[in-house]
């Protein structure tokens, strides 16, 4: 069991410096095919959010149809910090990772006990509490229009300081942000936490026979995803200078759930950062052809669920691991994909 | 005193009575047999023991200490493993990782977040160790899911081994096993007997005769006789509900 791996193999995986080194290079290369430096904002702020989500959904079987609410708790509270309190980077970010946190850990303390069905029914309900609060509440969150005109705040390091104002300069620090994420949780899901997690997942009844407080995992894997979706949500109320109900929604909550089941976050670490990078593209290159892209796309959200649930990731895994076809290059990507789970 | 005791346990489901005043003992040792026909309340008796069911009367006690109406994990840390009549397995690890997460160190570590497990050597050890001792060496990297049947089974107790238990309890460990596949359990279960202190439920008379120092039969939710082996064999109540006369 012991492996032959060099210390900075433990934390950092090639797969992440390839996904990283790609998305640091984006900015050069995405105007010339026809897209453009917004969306690598827009990409890398939705990966971070499927990854932590992807520890619920994929690593713990538990399945949120609610996580907008937490994406949102984050939006409005680094914007209500910004406009309320007073301009801070990281104190802002800290207060939406600790709001959503704290909202996550309340709202755990009601499903923990729960799985399947009851759990993914609760989380609706309590989604559709927390986007009803975020409408209706008009003194604290704008009502329907939102909060308007969140700042950027600039980049304060000890001497090290850069205004965030561009877009590209937004990017690189949502990069940054997004190799945290990714080096935490990679080190996480090989953690004896992330095994139980998986354990859980797949025989709830025994996990609990050989001694362990299962309720307090779910517990805390919730909340923790939700901290994660707070720290998405600030990042995506600076990148949109507005927090607003529509990423609360049941629709909102949704997609996240769609892009990490056609990824494959069932069988890959990578299955979210895969089924987000597909959903951004399709919006934008199908979206250039047909204004239904999104019907065309929930399409192959229904067929992947009926025939393909293990989503791209674990088409081709499967495609790999069958036929006389096999190459290199196929076996390599193979490897990428499913290295999350080894 | 026992090692393990139930006493005076009543259990019901609705109007239906399943266990009246069960009083059991197990002494540490030793292997102690469960049995009784099908529907007789046996299963039910194992999981209110094992803290799966809360009892409606009545005490259960662990080397004299009250563990009635424990949570399971709560009950499995003070020292008691259990088996499943229905095969329950982390069925996508492989089989040494089904070992891994039953290990008490690595139970300890269950939050720890930023250590790899796979990095442990000595607990992988330790969980070949045990592996190798239910018969299963050679297939730690296969998948718990692709074992034979009678391997799954092995595996099983396995899980239940690798948490060091103060006491194993097995139920139904044969059901579904051939003939000689029931043989290579019986040897396994007489060695773990030098070990461990256990608790057999099944409905195999032969398995349960050759390798139980005492045991308890249950009938309509009731012990109707307890003792040797031998003795029970001439027990008219016994023999009344079928069951000496099949062993």
């Amino acid at each position: 069991m012991a492996s032959g791996e060099s210390v900075a193999a433990r934390w950092v995986s090639r797969q992440m410096v390839l996904l990283l080194v790609v998305l640091a290079t984006l900015p050069l290369w995405i105007e010339s095919i026809g897209l453009y430096p917004y969306l690598g904002v827009e990409i890398a702020i939705w990966m971070i959010y499927g990854l932590g989500f992807n520890l619920l959904l994929g690593y713990s079987g538990l399945p949120s149809f609610g996580h907008g609410a937490f994406f949102g708790i984050g939006a409005y509270a680094f914007g209500l910090f910004q406009l309320r309190v007073f301009e801070s980077l990281f104190l802002g970010i800290a207060c939406a990772v600790t709001a959503a946190f704290v909202a996550g850990a309340i709202v755990a303390c009601f499903l923990s006990h729960r799985r399947g069905i009851y759990f993914a029914l609760m989380t609706i309900a309590f989604g559709q509490v927390f986007w009803f609060i975020s409408i209706k509440w008009h003194t604290l969150t704008g009502g329907e229009d939102g909060l308007l005109n969140i700042p950027r705040p600039a980049f304060e390091l000890g001497v090290a300081s850069a205004g965030l104002g561009s877009n590209t300069a937004l990017f690189y620090f949502v990069l940054v942000v997004l190799a945290v994420v990714l080096v935490a949780l990679w080190r996480l899901v090989h953690s004896p936490f992330g095994k139980v997690l998986q354990a859980i997942r797949q025989n709830e009844v025994r996990a609990r026979f050989v001694g362990y407080n299962v309720w307090l995992f779910k517990w805390t894997v919730f909340a923790i995803s939700a901290a994660i979706a707070g720290l998405a949500g600030s990042l995506f109320s600076m990148a949109q200078q507005s927090a607003y109900p529509d990423v609360m929604s049941l629709h909102a909550s949704g997609i996240i759930v769609m892009m990490t089941l056609i990824g494959g976050g069932f069988v890959s670490f990578w299955g979210p950062v895969i089924g987000v990078a597909v959903y951004f593209l399709a919006r934008d290159v199908l979206g250039a052809v047909t204004e239904t892209w999104l019907l065309w796309f929930g399409l192959i959200f229904v067929l992947a669920v009926l025939f393909k649930p293990e989503g791209i990731a674990g088409a081709w895994q499967q495609h790999v691991g069958s036929g006389d076809r096999r190459s290199l290059a196929r076996r390599a990507v193979a490897g990428f994909l499913s290295a999350g789970r080894k | 005193m026992a090692l393990f005791e139930a006493r005076g346990i009543h259990k019901r489901f609705g109007h239906q009575v399943v266990l009246e005043r069960i009083d059991l003992g197990f002494e540490s040792g030793q292997l102690s047999g469960i049995m009784g026909p099908n529907g007789a309340g046996k299963t039910t008796c194992f999981n209110v023991l094992t803290g799966q069911y809360k009892p409606d009367r009545g005490q259960v006690v662990l080397a004299g200490e009250d563990i009635t109406g424990l949570a399971p994990n709560t009950i499995a840390r003070k020292g008691i493993a259990r088996s499943f009549q229905i095969m329950s397995l982390f069925d996508e690890y492989s089989a040494l990782e089904n070992l891994l997460i039953a290990l008490p160190e690595v139970r300890e570590r269950g939050f720890t977040m930023m250590n790899r497990l796979d990095s442990d050597s000595a607990a992988a050890d330790r969980a070949s160790t045990v592996l190798a001792r239910v018969g299963l060496a050679g297939r730690e990297r296969q998948r718990a899911g692709d074992l034979a049947y009678g391997e799954r089974r092995a595996l099983e107790i396995g899980v239940a081994l690798a948490a060091e238990p103060r006491l194993l309890f097995l139920d139904e460990p044969t059901s579904g096993l051939s003939a000689k596949a029931i043989a290579g359990l019986a040897e396994l279960v007489q060695g773990l007997k030098r070990d461990y202190s256990i608790v057999v439920i099944e409905h195999d008379m032969q398995f349960l005769f050759g390798l139980a120092d005492t045991i308890s039969v249950i009938h309509w939710g009731q012990v109707i006789a307890s003792g040797a082996p031998e003795a029970l064999r001439e027990n008219k109540w016994v023999r009344r509900s079928m069951l000496g006369g099949k062993a």
